[in-house]
């Protein structure tokens, strides 16, 4: 799960209670920093597990391993490009439809929504993030992709597909799955992630900012344009970084849904692959020791440092955005 | 990800591990559920893909491992691995093509290799029309769905299409998982099922008994002879009839295109991997004891779920073959 946990020591006052047994204390103090280093090496570990695994694809590819799109198990030439842009691409879809919708969520329940609505709908946002990615998968397989199939994506191919400039977007064979039907399985799967976020910094304005604006005039528009959102934009961009560092990592929702194909290509319906999806499905068939086993670890480190990246930024912008309180 | 073989603590029934091949999942499954209450022997199969079953064989994580890729000579003699074939099967197309019905349309493998690689994107294409007389073709563009996990199954059908058409086996090849040029894929049998049944103008492949139980419309493929053959239990039999045995080494026996009269061209064997010097030799026994009572007692069984069983003379060959793992029980009669 994204969920994030922030440990920060405070230094509190010192208050001396009376000791009864002189062990206990460094005891405990001493056993909470094993767990924190534990945790120190576990994902040092984990990192040095992948690089050493994937050792091998990147003395054998180099950089090219980054830039090459071709993966080919025949020939055992693997690049990770296809994937990164999968990965990336979808993450991106997944964003531009959940910010907006979380948004609006988040600003429903902090301002508009009467008392008995607000219980409800946001124990339902919550809900929605409990479920389990597999479900959203099948529900996405099972469900949204005949409905893409046989619905969306043909009405689009003979309408947008026929503007000149936006052809390369909209063709292809409408299989239903693909980088568009990722996307908004991804973005069904994030909401509640920024939503919680949202909701939480709203809530912790000074009301007397709001209370203000109305006074003076303002409608709930002004008053979400002109002052909560400048008042919380860091905070939120952290939220919806959050949101990313989930979405790239998604595997099981997106496996289903993606079209498992290592290409690139503009448009939206056709079949593409993520990271995560490609290591889970070539995984059970790449042999012990061979290069395709050392690529799938690589680009697994590669998955890691593309998250480290997003989770960095968000800790960063949600920190500076509790300064600015 | 990686599949731990559990073993599970039965009193009354002495537990085996194997894992690999989901296409032969069903039949030792059924075989299993049988073998408990019948000889004592309980198994526990992890249908985990043949690449992996390799790899926990390999590295003795369980009992036996289930490949439908045979291994090479090689590769056996440096991991003190036997392979013995336990059924066959067969590997079909399936498409979605409004009007037409299972088993109506007739296809060679040169045309579903080109269909698989691109080469005809139409479904009235000429190539397919000639092979077709009187039948409607639509305009429908071709959406080829493939196996997106590594599979044995992927590799027997791939395997074909290289045999069949020189222009597949030099420029994409086979294997488990390999760079398709076009299409979709989708995870397992029932995915690959599924995004056919949802695109118009789909084309995938299944396990025979998958096709038949989800009623999936199937097409006729010429054989060596010249003939359309249906897909059934009963061409796949013909095929297993047509294999060279006798020259099949460690029998890595090729069924595919066999040049029997009316035999389906995509069969294939799937093979058991025993160590030859096991950690605990009666459990290995044990796995032998299991095959053992599964080919002179699971025929019918294996019939019933669309598998062809192995010949007599290829039964008597593998028990002599078991007398190489170490601690063997002679089964040979």
């Amino acid at each position: 799960m994204g969920a994030e946990v922030s440990l920060r020591t405070t230094g509190g006052p010192e208050h001396h209670a009376p000791v009864r047994r002189s062990w206990a204390d460094p005891a405990f103090a001493g056993l909470a920093r094993a767990c924190g280093i534990a945790v120190l090496i576990l994902i040092s570990g984990i990192i040095a597990v992948m690089l050493f695994g994937g050792r091998q694809a990147f003395s054998t590819f180099g950089l090219g391993f980054l830039t090459s799109s071709v993966w080919n198990p025949v020939l055992h030439h693997y690049g990770a490009l296809a994937p990164m842009f999968g990965t990336i691409v979808t993450s991106f879809i997944g964003l531009v439809i959940a910010v907006p919708l979380a948004f609006g969520v988040a600003f429903c329940l902090t301002e508009m929504a009467p008392g008995w609505l607000s219980g409800p709908l946001g124990t339902a946002v919550e809900l929605l993030a409990a479920v389990p990615s597999i479900i959203f998968g099948m529900w996405g397989f099972f469900v949204i992709v005949p409905i893409m199939a046989q619905h969306i994506q043909p009405a689009l191919i003979h309408s947008l597909g026929r503007v000149p400039f936006l052809h390369p977007f909209f063709s292809g064979a409408p299989f239903g799955t693909g980088l568009l039907t990722g996307g908004l399985i991804l973005a069904v799967m994030v909401t509640p992630f920024i939503a919680a976020v949202m909701r939480d910094v709203f809530n912790s304005m000074p009301p007397v900012l709001k209370e203000s604006a109305y006074g003076l005039g303002s409608t709930r528009w002004d008053v979400m344009r002109r002052v909560v959102l400048p008042w919380s934009r860091t905070a939120v961009i952290g939220g919806i970084m959050l949101g990313l560092g989930r979405a790239l990592g998604e595997t099981m929702a997106i496996t289903f849904v993606i079209g498992n194909t290592n290409r690139i290509s503009a448009s939206l319906f056709s079949p593409g692959n993520t990271i995560a999806s490609l290591i889970a499905l070539e995984f059970p068939e790449s042999e012990a020791g061979s290069l395709k086993l050392s690529s799938l670890l690589a680009l697994g480190f590669v998955l890691m440092v593309i998250s480290f990246i997003t989770l960095a930024c968000s800790r960063a912008l949600l920190r500076r955005g509790r300064l600015v309180r | 990800m990686i599949g731990l073989a559990f073993t599970a603590t039965a009193a009354q029934a002495v537990d085996i591990t194997g894992a690999g091949s989901t296409f032969a999942a069903p039949i030792y499954g059924a075989w299993g559920a049988v073998a408990k209450s019948s000889i004592g022997v309980a198994l526990n199969y992890q249908a985990l893909g043949s690449g992996a079953g390799q790899n926990q064989v390999i590295a003795r994580t369980v009992d036996f491992g289930a490949s439908d890729a045979p291994l090479t000579a090689a590769k056996l003699q440096t991991n003190l691995l036997i392979q013995f074939p336990t059924v066959m099967g067969g590997v079909v197309p399936i498409v979605n093509l409004p009007g037409i019905a299972p088993n109506q349309l007739h296809l060679t493998g040169e045309v579903v290799a080109e269909l698989f690689s691109g080469a005809i994107s139409t479904w009235n294409d000429p190539k397919i029309a000639a092979l077709n007389p009187g039948v409607k073709l639509p305009d429908t563009a071709v959406a080829p769905v493939h196996r997106a996990d590594g599979s044995g199954t992927t590799f027997v059908f791939t395997s074909y299409l290289a045999k069949v058409s020189p222009d597949w086996k030099s420029k994409i090849g086979a294997a488990s998982s390999i760079a398709w040029p076009s299409g979709a894929g989708a995870k397992g049998n029932d995915g690959v099922a599924a995004t056919v049944r949802n695109t118009e103008g789909g084309l995938g492949y299944v396990e025979y008994a998958y096709a038949d139980k989800n009623h999936l419309t199937t097409v006729e493929l010429k054989d060596k002879a010249g003939a359309f053959v249906a897909p059934n239990l009963d061409s796949f039999t013909k095929a297993a009839a047509a294999a060279d045995w006798a020259s099949a080494q460690n029998f890595a026996v090729d069924l595919l295109d066999t040049p029997g009269e009316g035999a389906w061209p995509i069969v294939s064997a799937t093979f058991v991997l025993l160590p030859t010097n096991p950690k605990d030799p009666a459990r290995s026994a044990e796995v032998i004891k299991f095959f053992d009572w599964a080919f002179t007692n699971g025929a019918a069984t294996a019939r019933k779920l669309q598998y062809v069983p192995l010949p007599a003379e290829v039964q008597t060959n593998v028990r002599h073959a078991w007398t190489n793992v170490a601690g063997a029980p002679d089964m040979s009669r």
